[in-house]
């Protein structure tokens, strides 16, 4: 015989020995996921634990469905799925092989239930799994999950991936996390200190929390040196950071305040009418934007993306008809009487409200942020960008130079203008004049009805919209100059910072009612406002 | 006078004569509830629905045969979202419509404002939604959640291990009685639970505040220490929906800062996109998606009557299912409409519990409900996470405070009191 009975027999228990070992190890993953149905939220996390552990890439896509809702069983064998919605039905599909089991409907399927501290289990453990995906943008986070979590046993995996990453992003992170790990577990003095070395690089909020986390308990004398001068040094660069953050909130706000007073620096700077119910022109371009959106839901699901751009000119035709109306039927027999136009206007505001209440509910109505304005720019030192912002800064700035273009370079501007500076003579010239009025009115209305659309994805959509920005726009008008559009420009971006610094020491309250105390008193040593133009009358 | 002229004018005392009588009878004839709900402003986005609920509940009564053999009438009043307009719909509503209840109010300084009038005119408000306590009025009977029944449990749930552990705590809130009041107990409450002044961070904006970025900013700031924080929010109204954007546009996850909202239901995410939202919790005594044959077949009426299947139905609408349900019986019990002879016959009264158990009005004018804790779900429902196992009964005075810890409301003898040291007889 060419084999021997001993080799035969250890070859015998070995293949046994192989057939009874590895089906458990199969089995105990399966009997791990049914835990994960069950009804404890104990027995949840203790099964995600022993997922986790067994380090398989199997396992990541059982977790990831959990984590976003997606995990289901079937009640009628309680076998544990990944449930996707398709229309009316559900399609299931196993949470192991991934291959489709089934198509069922709602009720013949149970939401495996999770909350938040399970879902932070989850990510934690998610983090560990997936630091040697292919994926690039799936190892960075999950390396800032594992920076999050800093669990010591992550430290072999960490290692292993530091080896292979050649990426330098994401080798920045691990070492990132590979420190805030070693900076509590490990009891060498020197890796402790190269590990505030290598977090002293970053300055972030949780950087900072954990130097001082660790200067609360350290005990060695070089450490702590080296740890509280870094410290500082963040502390120093948060600062800085949390000031420019304060500037670009500012300018946020004050590109809001821009874009609902500069319908208003037309109508009231260069024509001189009081108008009441600006507030509600804007709150028209909002709606606007609303019965756009659920058109292009209905019928044009996919471009939903685009509806913006078809709102914004369908908003300043909308309010600028509604405008050229107010015109012609309200202002035009009201001219040189502003106390007058003021009732008038104000009962017109009541009346539009009270006409969008009826159409539309009183409830407020959901207008959504198309995907390229949602979530945020993360700059240096925690400081969040949001996109919705950003846009909206630049979409002010563009409005503006759109209005100032036209004012200057179009024969309609020069006509305006005329009819503004001496009516009479204007009127010699061949200008007709009463259209001229009606337009212009229709100009500042279209532009508050293009606010509407902006202020649309930042604020709600509701009947009473207009009443938060009508104030606000007058202060803006009154304070930068009447009939000056730079002034609208600056004092709307001024009263913005202003306000958004004092935000921060005096609160949201008292910080608005510091800045109308601060108008006030300005206007009382400059009437005409920041930037007055002189020698003009601009009461008719 | 002329003979002609007489026989007219004789005619004309005949008529209007008749006019009156017949006027008397109708009124007779009906007896009116009161609906003192703001149908516009910035509470309308909460208050609109309580209204619907209330007369579907009417319109169900008439057709199950009206109540004392007569027909229920509900007049329905818009206060606006303005305060002192509340006081006076309230006294119109008594005086010159002679209603024999009230189903009102949300925010709490507008039941403060209608208080006085219940109180002078002797009429009887249900008030449905969840309050700051400290109050117990012989005319108002609460359907909705002291805070022991909503703003106590909830801290204790994120504080336990199931919750997250917070240790540091961020108070939300809009800036009037309610969540001043609510913050002082629950500040009350972390020292009795060993959290220092230093970890608790408190805010306040006006109704419809819109811009949040700074103090979201200020929150991720403040969570940024090291030790895990949870927010609190009492933020009433239509500034919950900018808020809730911001959070999520400033990346806020749940996981990481859980925010927990006292007033906010399924009806205030009606109007939001929840995706970004999933983990944020609520704490209320009911959510729509509890699965019950009560509830179902509630929110099956309600939704026939709206007759929109994407309405929701939450908290203070089941509040006003159990209390109109209650006055309903205290009347029949009672045989009047008469608010002294109701208000006797309301102790006791028991009726179930759209969620399971049974509600048990008490002698504080206070109900016992459960309190369920939920998270948000992508599709605007609550998930509940916790719940007690019992009912928990409406403590109007404080354990946390001081001077309420020794005050007892109890309406009938031997106390007669609302906010007393000892019984009054």
């Amino acid at each position: 015989m060419f084999v021997s009975s001993t080799l035969r027999k250890t070859v015998f228990t070995l293949v046994i020995g192989f057939f009874f070992v590895i089906p458990p190890a199969f089995a105990s993953i399966d009997d791990d996921i049914t835990a994960l149905a069950g009804k404890s939220f104990k027995a949840k996390i203790a099964a995600v634990e022993k997922l986790a552990a067994t380090g398989e890439g199997r396992v990541v896509p059982v977790l990831e469905a959990l984590l976003k809702g997606r995990l289901f069983t079937r009640k009628s064998d309680h076998k544990v799925v990944v449930a996707v919605k398709k229309g009316a039905i559900y399609v299931l599909t196993d949470p192991l092989t991934l291959e489709e089991v089934g198509q069922v409907a709602k009720k013949e399927i149970k939401k495996v239930r999770a909350n938040n501290k399970l879902r932070g289990v989850i990510r934690g453990a998610l983090g560990g799994l997936t630091l040697l995906s292919p994926d690039r943008a799936k190892r960075i986070e999950a390396a800032e999950a594992v920076f999050k979590s800093r669990s010591p046993g992550m430290i072999p995996v960490l290692e292993k991936a530091l080896e292979r990453e050649m990426d330098q992003d994401v080798r920045g992170k691990l070492q990132l996390a590979q420190a805030a790990i070693r900076l509590f577990s490990t009891k060498n003095t020197d890796a402790r200190l190269a590990a505030v070395e290598t977090l002293s690089m970053h300055a972030t909020p949780e950087v900072r929390s954990l130097l001082g986390n660790l200067l609360a308990e350290e005990t060695d004398s070089k450490v702590r040196a080296v740890a509280s001068k870094a410290l500082s040094g963040i502390e120093e660069r948060l600062a800085l950071w949390g000031a420019v953050g304060n500037l670009f909130q500012g300018i946020s706000l004050g590109s809001v305040l821009l874009l609902a007073a500069v319908g208003l620096a037309v109508t009231f700077g260069v024509m001189g009418v009081i108008n009441m119910a600006h507030g509600e022109l804007v709150m028209l371009g909002a709606y606007t934007t609303f019965v756009i959106q659920e058109l292009f839901r209905t019928y044009l699901p996919g471009g939903f993306d685009y509806s913006l751009f078809v709102a914004i000119p369908a908003a300043f035709l909308v309010a600028g008809l509604f405008g050229i109306a107010i015109e012609r039927g309200i202002i035009r027999f009201l001219y040189g009487r502003p106390l007058e136009t003021l009732l008038a206007t104000w009962g017109l505001s009541l009346v539009l409200q009270q006409l969008v209440r009826t159409i539309f509910g009183p409830t407020n109505r959901e207008v959504g942020n198309p995907s390229w304005m949602s979530g945020y720019i993360e700059a240096a030192g925690g400081l969040v960008l949001t996109y919705n912002r950003i846009y909206i800064i630049v979409f002010s700035l563009l409005v503006l130079a759109l209005l100032a273009v036209l004012l200057r370079k179009t024969a309609f501007g020069l006509q305006m203008r005329a009819v503004t500076q001496n009516r009479r003579m204007a009127g010699s010239m061949g200008i007709r004049t009463g259209t001229i009025d009606a337009l212009t009115f229709g100009l500042g209305s279209g532009i508050a009805g293009v606010a509407g659309v902006a202020l649309s994805q930042i604020d709600n959509v509701s009947p009473n919209l207009g009443q938060a920005y009508l104030i606000d726009s007058f202060m803006v008008v009154v304070f930068g100059g009447v009939g000056n559009l730079w002034g609208t420009l600056v004092g709307a971006f001024s009263l913005g910072m202003f306000n958004k610094f004092l935000e921060p020491h005096a609160g949201a309250v008292l910080a608005k009612i510091l800045v109308l105390v601060a108008i006030i008193l300005f206007i009382q040593k400059r009437p005409r406002g920041l930037f007055a133009l002189k020698g003009r009358a601009v009461e008719t | 006078m002329s003979k002609a002229l007489r026989t007219i004018a004789a005619a004309g005392i005949l008529a209007s004569a008749a006019l009156m009588a017949s006027g008397a009878l109708a009124a007779g004839d009906a007896i009116k509830v009161g609906v003192l709900h703001s149908l516009s402003g910035t509470m309308a986005i909460s208050e609109t629905t309580l209204k619907d609920t209330v007369l579907m509940m009417v319109d169900d009564l008439n057709k199950k045969g009206g109540l004392l053999g007569k027909k229920v009438e509900a007049v329905v009043v818009d206060p606006a979202s303005n305060w002192p307009l509340f006081a006076e719909k309230a006294r119109e509503l008594i005086e010159k419509h002679k209603v024999d209840v009230i189903f009102g109010n949300w925010t709490s300084v507008s039941r403060k404002s209608v208080l006085p009038v219940v109180e002078e005119l002797n009429g009887l408000l249900f008030y449905p939604v969840q309050y700051e306590g400290e109050e117990s009025s012989r005319n108002v009977f609460y359907t909705g959640a002291a805070p022991n029944q909503q703003a106590i449990p909830a801290v204790e749930y994120l504080m336990s291990e199931e919750g997250g552990g917070a240790k540091r705590w961020v108070l939300l809130g809009t800036d009037y009685v309610y969540p001043r009041t609510t913050n002082k107990i629950l500040r009350a409450f972390l020292h009795s639970k060993g959290v220092k002044d230093s970890d608790i961070m408190e805010n306040y904006t006006p109704f419809g505040h819109s811009d949040w970025q700074t103090i979201v900013a200020n929150v991720k700031k403040f969570a940024s220490s090291g030790k895990k924080t949870a927010v609190v929010s009492t933020i009433n109204g239509d500034a919950n929906v900018p808020f809730y954007k911001e959070l999520g546009n400033q990346g806020i996850k749940a996981e990481d800062i859980p925010v927990i909202a006292f007033s906010v239901g399924e009806e205030e995410l009606a109007g939001l996109d929840t995706t970004p939202l999933v983990g944020h919790l609520a704490a209320w005594n009911y959510f729509m998606s509890v699965d019950t044959p009560e509830n179902s077949a509630f929110i099956d009426q309600w939704l026939a009557f709206i007759k929109d299947k994407k309405r929701v139905s939450n908290d203070p609408m089941e509040a006003h299912y159990i209390g109109f349900n209650m006055w309903v019986q205290a009347v029949k019990q009672a045989g009047a409409t008469d608010v002294n002879a109701v208000r006797q016959a309301m102790y006791g009264q028991k009726f179930k519990n759209l969620t399971g158990g049974m509600a048990v009005m008490n002698t504080n004018h206070h109900l016992s409900k459960p309190v369920l804790i939920g998270e948000i779900q992508d599709d605007g429902q609550f998930e509940t996470v916790w719940r007690t196992d019992g009912v928990v009964k409406g403590d109007a005075w404080s354990d946390f405070i001081p001077a309420s810890a020794k005050l007892t409301a109890d309406w009938t003898y031997p106390w007669v009191c609302g906010n007393c040291e000892k019984p009054k007889y």
